[in-house]
């Protein structure tokens, strides 16, 4: 029964707000991994993201201006990601480990500095205006078009967002792997758990912090690039735009909890997507001016009711 | 070329004025209670457009007309701030200094969103403009064709007696008035330092747990803290917006150069202190506008140098190095000198022993 | 006497400035179980940590097998041979037991399998529980990972604090009951405890702390059959 509602509802809301989500997933990743085991709220998150993203742009715009062939996002990505991990180490060494020991609210200010720090940077080297990631506009896979259309359930989705929801899946089973099979990321968890123990147990803790830097920075990066093929242009303020909504997702889904970061993140791209559906009457719900708000407003609501998150993880 | 450099320095008292006052409310907060507020554009927001719109003339575009005199503008958006501030802090004055943080952020986004999209009241991304600046304003027509200025003269006459000044004659009265009111803060702050509800404060922030047991109650002091602290961020809103004379919801409040230079020049100043956070804020607005001035000299000097360099994008990214060197200012601040320059001074607990 | 596997020699050590160890000296020999007994705030806690490199030693010594190691950081420490159980969190509570006991020979990650298998041949309750997480185990359980993770390692001597701390009558014997198992498998164990009767009924020496220095030692029997000690502990139980 493929009415005009399901077409409209599935293909012009739910799967933006799946895509979304998945861009807010990956996010909140690294966030809730960066939050449980270094034991701060990385406001530089989002930035690193861009940083990311303009990256992947530059060994694209490189490939094809000086070595003469067009080379697709993903693979773009692949170079930048190494750069994105050395920032995140470099990042780490020079600016939060002096406070390892020290009080949060110092660490957290390095980070608010390095958000400032790192989006000038993007500023002074990129220039402040919009950039174009993917020219065109993306037009749904054929393949899939045809096919759902012969079974009357029309779904009208392009490319750029499959490769988004395989590469998530994609992400999501290395990280149960990594965190499940090996032995860092065991490592991981138990640092998550209690650093002290895993200290006292003779555990590696800076090789694991290191760990969860090349992790984090590997999340971002794919958050920041699945974000600019979404959106197909970049632009400076691309990273703080998201870091509430990763922040929400990551508290949402319980701090430590990596799938309850997926979780999280797929439930307010969600949100923020079906709000601007007319629910009710004609008009959109909430003001689409507002969409931000949704993903704020869900994470006040968790931090009063369940700070402890959907997954139990750590409410300190 | 002299009166160039006095009115310079007029501005730079004036804006760090601004600055100071915003540093003293955050001392409130953070200094006194310990509460770490990273939404300060947020309650500067609040205080500026609730000025704006009682202030301005009346307008298609936006609410005004109002008529309200300018000092009472000035006091309803410290009270619309302090009430913000209160339905804030009942929600999340508990939470630990992250999420406090990641909270205060989001609401002072929320709160630009507002402002953003309820365009009926407040003109939305196109902002509100002409709001009247204190002691410029007399210069106005709708000003001195009314009350009290009309008791004095005619329309005419004051017409004829304000084009007879130079353009900037307001420039002395409006940095005195900030000045003044700063002055005014700072001595009502120290006041309170000193006074049972500073000792109160001093002993939650050094042992909460004691101070719980012997009967205070943190949660309500740490509320009034954040309100003080919020009312005072909401006047200096107002005097920014006189200052500005235009306000819009995304690039006035620009969490990177609103909240982030108020918490700079806090910790360089000496959290904790009250004179700390006017001198850091002085300091730190110094450097702010003079390295615009030496970096805008250096590129011109460059341009001068190699022909044909694209002036308009060097200029603009020039804008986001300075931002970019004041960041790794307070890494540097943070990491050697987190004290900042001047102790943080504490009244003595009233127990007398920590 | 043999030579101690384990020494503290006039240990003065603390957090910071404030000292809590004054003169304090202690040793472990192969082969026994010895008890750390003494009253709350003695520095009974602080003595085992001195070990780990957690706190500050500014006179004194600590010796493994006859070498220094003083102020050693907590991983080299426990890459020599070292393995200690803390009183409070002591297992990673979102892990399996298994991962735990993986965890635990993390300094010593060769032939895990094999060991794994001796764990679960001293501790048959946790084989049962291997997939289980730590946290969902009762008290008593946990204490047998926290014990097991610590035994990983090839340990060359066992540090437990206060290992029955909270635990009901049931699990506080067959801890004590497991300590004798572990010293008959070749590692000498010290153990901090508040209880300070049944502790001293299964160790081989005591040392009793008080105020950060020793003041009596001798013999497990010897001392529990002293009036003074007796008097000092009311029984040594809760």
């Amino acid at each position: 029964m493929w009415n005009s509602f399901g077409f409209e509802f599935i293909n012009f809301y739910f799967i933006p707000g799946l895509v979304l989500g998945c861009i807010y997933a990956l996010g909140a990743i690294g966030i809730t991994l960066t939050f449980s085991i270094l034991r701060f709220a990385n406001f530089a998150h989002g930035e690193t993201m861009m940083t990311g993203a303009y990256l992947t742009w530059t060994v694209m715009a490189i490939c094809s201006g000086v070595l003469g062939f067009a080379v697709h996002p993903l693979v773009a990505a692949v170079p930048a990601t190494l750069l994105v991990v050395l920032l995140f180490l470099v990042t780490d060494r020079y600016f939060y480990k002096p406070f390892r020991q020290a009080d949060t609210i110092k660490v957290v200010m390095a980070s608010f500095g390095m958000m400032l720090i790192i989006r000038s940077a993007v500023q002074v080297i990129w220039g402040p205006n919009q950039l174009t990631f993917v020219p065109g506009i993306a037009k749904p896979n054929a393949y899939l078009k045809d096919w759902s259309g012969s079974i009357d359930f029309l779904l009208l989705i392009p490319n750029k967002h499959l490769f988004i929801f395989v590469g998530t899946i994609a992400f999501m089973m290395a990280l149960s792997y990594l965190l499940n099979k090996t032995r860092i990321g065991k490592a991981m968890r138990a640092v998550s758990d209690s650093p002290d123990l895993a200290h006292v147990t003779g555990i590696n803790v800076d090789q694991v912090i290191r760990a969860t830097w090349i992790v984090g920075g590997a999340c971002a990066m794919a958050a920041g690039v699945f974000l600019a093929m979404d959106i197909q242009m970049l632009e400076t303020t691309m990273g703080f735009r998201m870091l509430l909504p990763m922040f929400a997702a990551a508290i949402l889904g319980g701090i430590g909890k990596p799938y309850g970061a997926v979780l999280g993140g797929l439930v307010i791209g969600l949100a923020e997507e079906l709000s601007a559906y007319p629910w009710i009457g004609d008009g959109p719900l909430l003001s689409p001016g507002y969409k931000t708000g949704v993903a704020f407003a869900i994470m006040v609501v968790m931090l009063i009711v369940r700070p402890q998150g959907l997954f139990k993880g750590r409410s300190f | 070329m002299d009166f160039g450099i006095l009115l310079y320095v007029l501005s730079l008292l004036t804006v760090g004025g601004i600055y100071a006052i915003f540093a003293l409310g955050l001392n409130v907060q953070w200094g006194f209670a310990g509460l770490f507020n990273v939404g300060i554009v947020g309650f500067a927001a609040v205080g500026a457009y609730t000025y704006a719109l009682l202030t301005t003339a009346g307008s298609t575009y936006h609410l005004g007309g109002f008529g309200f005199p300018l000092p009472f503008g000035m006091l309803v958006a410290m009270i619309t701030a302090a009430i913000v501030a209160g339905l804030i802090g009942l929600i999340c004055i508990r939470l630990r200094s992250d999420y406090l943080a990641i909270a205060t952020i989001g609401i002072a986004e929320i709160i630009k969103l507002i402002f953003k999209n309820e365009t009926e009241i407040t003109n939305g991304p196109r902002g509100i403009n002409k709001i009247p600046r204190f002691w410029e304003h007399f210069s106005e027509e709708r000003f001195y064709s009314s009350w009290p200025l009309s008791w004095f003269g005619t329309p005419e006459a004051w017409d004829a007696f304000f084009n007879s000044l130079p353009n900037w004659w307001w420039q002395p009265f409006f940095a005195s008035t900030v000045l003044l009111i700063m002055y005014v803060i700072y001595r009502m702050l120290e006041r309170a330092r000193i006074a049972p509800w500073g000792r109160m404060m001093t002993a939650i922030r050094e042992n909460e747990p004691a101070a719980r047991a012997s009967g205070k109650n943190v949660t309500a002091r740490r509320i009034e803290a954040f309100v003080i602290g919020a009312a005072i961020m909401g006047l200096a809103g107002a005097l920014f917006a006189q200052h500005l004379r235009l306000i819009e919801p995304t690039n006035t409040f620009d969490p990177a150069k609103v909240t982030f230079l108020v918490w700079v020049m806090l910790i360089l100043g000496g959290s904790g202190n009250n004179r700390g956070a006017m001198l850091g804020a002085f300091l730190i607005w110094t450097i702010w506008s003079a390295s615009e001035l030496i970096i805008t000299g250096a590129i011109d000097l460059l341009i001068d140098i190699f022909d044909g360099v694209d002036m308009g994008s060097l200029r603009t990214r020039a804008g986001f190095l300075r931002m970019m060197l004041i960041g790794l200012l307070l890494q540097v601040i943070l990491q050697k000198f987190p004290r900042g320059i001047l102790p943080e001074v504490r009244p003595a607990s009233p127990k007398g022993i920590k | 006497m043999s030579k101690p596997i384990l020494s503290l020699n006039s240990l003065r050590a603390g957090y910071g400035q404030t000292e809590i160890l004054h003169d304090l000296s202690m040793f472990v020999q192969p082969n026994e179980i010895v008890a750390v007994i003494g009253p709350n705030g003695a520095g009974k806690s602080t003595a085992i940590k001195s070990v780990l490199g957690l706190l500050n030693i500014s006179q004194g010594s600590v010796e493994l097998h006859g070498e220094v190691i003083t102020n050693t950081p907590a991983a080299k420490v426990v890459e020599l041979g070292i393995s200690y159980v803390p009183q409070n969190q002591n297992v990673f509570v979102n892990l399996s037991v298994k991962e735990n006991l993986e965890m635990g020979a993390w300094t010593r990650p060769i032939g895990i399998p094999e060991r794994l298998n001796d764990m679960y041949a001293l501790f048959p309750d946790l084989a049962e529980k291997r997939n289980q997480t730590a946290g969902s185990l009762s008290g008593g359980q946990r204490q047998m990972v926290a014990m097991a993770k610590a035994l990983m390692v090839d340990a060359k001597i066992l540090l437990l604090d206060e290992p029955t701390a909270g635990l009901s009558p049931k699990y506080r014997s067959e801890i004590f009951e497991t300590i004798q198992k572990i010293k008959n498998t070749g590692v000498p164990v010290l153990i901090v405890e508040q209880n300070a009767k049944q502790a001293l009924a299964v160790s081989d020496r005591g040392y009793v702390l008080v105020d950060g220095a020793n003041r009596h030692t001798g013999t497990g029997v010897d001392l529990l059959a002293d009036r003074e000690i007796a008097r000092m502990f009311l029984g040594g139980g809760h």
